[in-house]
């Protein structure tokens, strides 16, 4: 019923236009619910990121989607097949690169791809032709024949991403690809992802902000196994990152000072020698005014942009969990 | 098709490794050697060739099981399997490409002491095919084996598992020595385990016993290989429906 009324809109409501879409997907062990009644629909050729720190359930999401556990309720479609009802349909036309980086270590690069190929039904020319390719994309040339095991984190995850794109995939699954990487490999490996926008439609999980920000046409945030925002990088700035924020440092701020402020602006509160005000709109003239006028005296202004992770604090009241480095 | 290109990753991961090579391989060579050196100093019937070898090969398999546990455990640890569960393969599939790959380690092994025995006197005859079917049973059980302990344990737990099974095959299996020479805790445990039926058959065999004169071994270990074969199969088929 529900598919006849997306088919018969026109536009870009059209069910056929969705690569993946999920109905109230659930999973739940035991007690723990891992993803709770999830509703998304990723456009083909689209890059969506699932943004969301560690246990929000993204991986959980993602083993759904790829078939290898069943969900709790609700199911979900790629490409129109159903994860529940047509599994065997789904796993030729997907493929995914684990947050573990998956590799066989004893195996070089080209026969881990050639390995991959054979596993997914290729011919052996075919396999060799796309390995060729591949090995060109993720910028492993000159690695080929090398045991993998001795290779860089960054260079693992750049194989473990052509070893999902070998079977040439519909819907390619990325989960956590950058994790552990230092900014240097993880920027790079963004321009390895960059160069498959448009061509695939892409799943991307992770908990950087910048990485969603940086590569996403949209993003969802997930919380708990909840998606509690849903945009493209800019709209979710707009309306849901747009806090600024107004550092100053001065002395002799009373307590009624700050009493005032919070009437303007809620969010008021004491920092470091000073306070810090956040909201939506800043009037900045009205507030250097009102403290002139007040007496204080201000040693140190500055307007913050707002960090991504002021964002994800006010939306989750979780610190994106960063890496131990 | 497609186990066989699994299946030849995993011959690769197995041999690349020159420590199982080692292990598997040369130690039980080094042990044949010693032993029947041995022999030749003190004239102990224990150690000739046609009781040492079939002894040292069963010895051997034991790390059929640590290598096709470690291998299956590994994968499993390193979301290696993950990404093959998610391809399109099917349960044989894995079954065949994880258990297939050992059966040339136990030929290679096989011919390895058997090629020594040979050298050390052996009786070479065709009694030699008999005790070689004897023995290759014993192989697959002892893959089998390694096919439970890979399913359920980690890496770290299949390392002490394993051993626990290569010491009992030397210590339970009359590897060195016949076991009802031996008797009391070891002659009961042996007997009641596949190994030292497997060797005692094999030796007889290597005497000149035709099948005829170790049916009761034979049944005892065709029985347990049946058996180790079978949970083997069916704790790896578990494993590849519960992902996580
Ligand atoms: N096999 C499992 N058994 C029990 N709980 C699990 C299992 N897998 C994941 N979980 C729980 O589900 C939640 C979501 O996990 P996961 O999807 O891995 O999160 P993420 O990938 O976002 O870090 C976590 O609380 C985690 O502990
Ligand atoms: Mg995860």
């Amino acid at each position: 019923m529900k598919q006849n009324i997306g088919r018969n809109n026109k536009g870009p409501e059209n069910e056929n236009d969705y690569a993946v879409q999920t109905f109230g997907l659930t999973k739940k062990y035991g007690e723990r619910i891992a993803v709770n009644a999830v509703n998304l629909s990723i456009k083909k050729g689209e890059l969506f990121s699932l943004l969301g720190p560690n246990g929000a359930g993204k991986t959980t999401a993602i083993k759904m989607l790829s078939c290898l556990i069943k969900p709790t309720a609700g199911t979900a479609a790629i490409m129109g097949h159903d994860i529940k009802r047509n599994p065997a349909a789904v796993k030729q036309i997907i493929n995914v690169s684990p947050q573990e980086t998956a590799i066989a270590g004893h195996l070089s690069t080209w026969e881990n791809l050639l390995l991959m190929g054979g596993v997914y039904g290729l011919s052996k020319e075919e396999t060799k032709k796309r390995a060729q390719e591949l090995i060109e994309l993720v910028g492993l040339t000159g690695r080929a024949r090398e045991q993998v095991r001795k290779f860089s984190g960054g260079m693992q995850r750049r194989l473990s991403i052509a070893m999902a794109l070998i079977s040439d995939p519909q819907v390619l699954f990325l989960d956590e690809p950058t994790l552990g990487l230092d900014p240097q490999a993880r920027k790079a490996l963004w321009k390895q992802i960059e160069k498959l926008k448009g061509q695939k439609t892409i799943l991307l999980t992770t908990h950087y902000l910048e990485e969603a920000d940086a590569l996403a046409d949209r993003v969802a945030i997930i919380n708990e196994g909840k998606i509690v925002a849903l945009g493209t990088p800019s709209e979710l700035k707009k309306d849901i990152y747009g806090m600024q924020t107004m550092v100053i440092k001065a002395q002799n701020f009373t307590a009624e000072i700050i009493e005032d402020l919070k009437k303007a602006y809620p969010q008021t509160k004491k920092a470091e020698n000073g306070i810090e005000i956040r909201a939506k709109e800043l009037v900045f003239d009205d507030i250097v005014d009102y403290l002139r006028g007040q007496g204080v005296k201000i040693q140190w202004l500055s307007m913050k942009e707002p960090s991504l992770d002021d964002v994800f604090l006010s939306l989750t009241g979780k610190e994106t969990a960063d890496e131990v480095s | 098709m497609r186990f066989l290109s699994l299946a030849g990753r995993n011959i690769k991961e197995v041999y690349r490794d020159p420590v199982s090579m080692i292990l598997g391989v040369a130690m039980p060579a080094a042990l044949l050697l010693l032993f029947s050196s041995i022999g030749k100093d003190a004239p102990l019937d224990a150690f000739t060739a046609d009781n040492l070898t079939p002894g040292v090969t069963v010895f051997s398999f034991g790390f059929l099981t640590m290598f096709s546990a470690m291998l299956l455990a590994k994968d499993r640890q390193s979301a290696f399997l993950t990404r093959l569960l998610i391809a399109p393969l099917k349960s044989t599939d894995f079954i065949l490409a994880y258990m297939l790959p050992f059966l040339p380690v136990a030929i290679l092994q096989t011919a390895v002491c058997f090629a020594i025995g040979a050298i050390l006197g052996i009786t070479l005859d065709l009694s030699i095919a008999l005790a070689l079917v004897v023995l290759f049973t014993v192989a697959v059980a002892c893959i089998g084996i390694g096919m439970i302990l890979g399913s359920f344990f980690t890496e770290n737990q299949v390392a002490g598992a394993g051993s626990l099974v290569i010491i009992s095959i030397s210590l339970f299996g009359g590897v060195w020595m016949d076991l009802k020479t031996v008797g009391g805790i070891f002659e009961s445990v042996g007997y009641a385990l596949p190994f030292a039926h497997a060797i005692d058959a094999a030796r007889a065999i290597l005497k000149g016993s035709g099948l005829g004169g170790v049916t009761t071994e034979f049944y005892w270990i065709i029985g347990y290989t049946l058996v180790f074969f079978l949970l083997g199969v069916f704790s790896f088929r578990w494993r590849t429906k519960h992902a996580s």
